[in-house]
């Protein structure tokens, strides 16, 4: 998020692979909708999201307050949602967490962890509102969905903090 | 965590600069978005090449890690399978012989059939196949039921056309690309596949219900009763689905609105059989001349 100018005695900028991992590891958990499996109810955690979401509250600096934008773009059309759904939900996620970030100034991972199920649980219940009529009956998968999701996220995170120190990060 | 609550970057004119250019962007594109959504839940096929696109890529990768997915299972059952042979054959060989006197009598029916229904002058339209191919992947995380099907136009699949399995219906085809088209699955909760109870010919709509089963709703009358195990077929109503297509048996007991479950499991992730729409659109808007 915050990208000071450098000045001559800080660090070199990273190198590109470890610039473009992040994003990459996110779309690659996009991609996990394409594992051959056909489903007959909503029961894969919106993975994209999660790994997302990791990043962002492991890592603040690694992705820019518009990286939600292309990201949740790649993310509609492999999800099988209406077009525009992730870029908008994965955006005023981000949003929310970065009015977060400055009222609650020192954190735990449990906070991050309520947090990461709030904006995960949002995420879904909107877009199953945007997606399916109102009538359909999904509401409890979905509701085992949301746990399911927010149960694995401390997963996520971690893997996320492993390939952050794979990319060298300090 | 360290508090990051310093937002300002510093005295650099530039770094406050692209800061501020960043919210404008997020704001900006998470504008767009709302629009894009707006758009696409107005038109859903709106941005369907877009998905085809992507589709081509990703497609030819399901497909091979579904093949190899497959051969590793396949091992442990032609493995029982070279035991199992023998007592099979006994098996297989009974059954011919228990099924002869009844192939005889169908032989029969079927003849009869056929000179009634000359005598009738019944025109059946069949539709024949289009092409058959594999469902390879899932919209596993939305509430949406969309597969994807690894055959596109360039093998003749076209918007419209019915998709079915060995056991029964599986969807209809919704978009397609060169290689990959994506198929509405039965149990979307969008789906609605005109049917008829095999019993009696009652008329009735399958609803998807998003939760892998469908509803069955009573067509005509009031009041109907539908019976645990009522085996409902397509009619034909509509011109997509040709008939005698089978589609759900009813769970529960119940009236005008009954649980039922499809017969095709799209999640074995067997062939898939294209056909031609029964009634193609165009043709059934030229017919009503008269």
């Amino acid at each position: 998020m915050r990208q000071p100018t450098r000045g001559p005695f800080d660090a070199a900028p990273p190198p590109a692979a470890a610039r473009l991992l992040p994003p990459a590891s996110v779309l690659l958990a996009s991609l996990i909708t394409t594992w051959p499996f056909i489903a007959t109810f909503p029961s894969l955690p919106p993975f994209g999201l999660m790994m997302l979401l990791g990043w962002r509250l492991t890592r603040p600096d690694v992705f820019r307050i518009w990286a939600p934008l292309p990201l949740g773009f790649f993310d509609d059309l492999v999800s099988g949602q209406p077009l525009g759904n992730a870029m908008l939900l994965w955006t005023l996620c981000f949003f929310m967490i970065d009015l977060i970030d400055q009222r609650l100034v020192f954190r735990d991972f449990w906070q991050d962890w309520l947090i990461a199920s709030g904006a995960i649980g949002f995420c879904l219940i909107v877009g199953r509102l945007v997606a399916a009529p109102l009538g359909a009956h999904v509401d409890t998968v979905l509701l085992l969905q949301i746990v399911i999701s927010a149960m694995l996220f401390p997963l996520v995170a971690r893997f996320c903090a492993w390939l952050d120190r794979k990319r060298g990060g300090e | 965590m360290a508090p990051s609550r310093n937002r300002r970057p510093g005295f650099s004119r530039r770094a406050q600069y692209s800061l501020f250019l960043g919210y404008v962007i997020a704001v900006a594109g998470s504008l767009v978005g709302a629009v894009l959504l707006a758009l696409a839940t107005l038109d859903p096929p709106a941005f369907a090449a877009l998905r085809a696109t992507l589709a081509e890529v990703t497609t030819p990768i399901s497909s091979g890690i579904a093949a190899l997915g497959r051969g590793i299972a396949s091992i442990p059952s032609s493995a029982s399978d070279y035991v199992g042979v023998r007592k099979q054959n006994a098996l297989l060989r009974k059954e011919l012989e228990d099924n002869h006197a009844l192939l005889m009598r169908a032989r029969t029916l079927s003849y009869d059939n056929r000179r009634l229904k000359a005598l009738l002058k019944l025109r059946e339209a069949t539709p024949g196949p289009v092409v058959a191919a594999r469902l390879v992947s899932s919209s596993a995380s939305s509430t949406r039921r969309f597969g994807v099907l690894n055959a596109g136009s360039w093998q003749g699949v076209m918007q419209g056309q019915p998709v079915r399995g060995p056991e029964g219906l599986i969807g209809r085809i919704l978009e397609t690309g060169p290689n990959t088209a994506r198929v509405l699955l039965l149990s979307d909760p969008e789906s609605i596949v005109p049917v008829r109870r095999t019993r009696d010919g009652l008329p009735a709509l399958a609803a998807g219900r998003g939760d892998g089963l469908l509803d069955i709703r009573s067509a005509s009358l009031a009041n109907v009763g539908f019976e645990p195990g009522d085996i409902f077929v397509t009619s034909g109503t509509g011109g997509i689905y040709s008939p005698n297509i089978p589609v759900a048996r009813v769970l529960k007991r119940a009236r005008d609105t009954a649980l039922a479950r499809t017969f095709a499991e799209p999640d074995t992730l067997d062939f898939a059989l294209v056909q031609q729409a029964f009634l193609p659109v165009a043709s059934a808007a030229a017919a009503p001349a008269p």
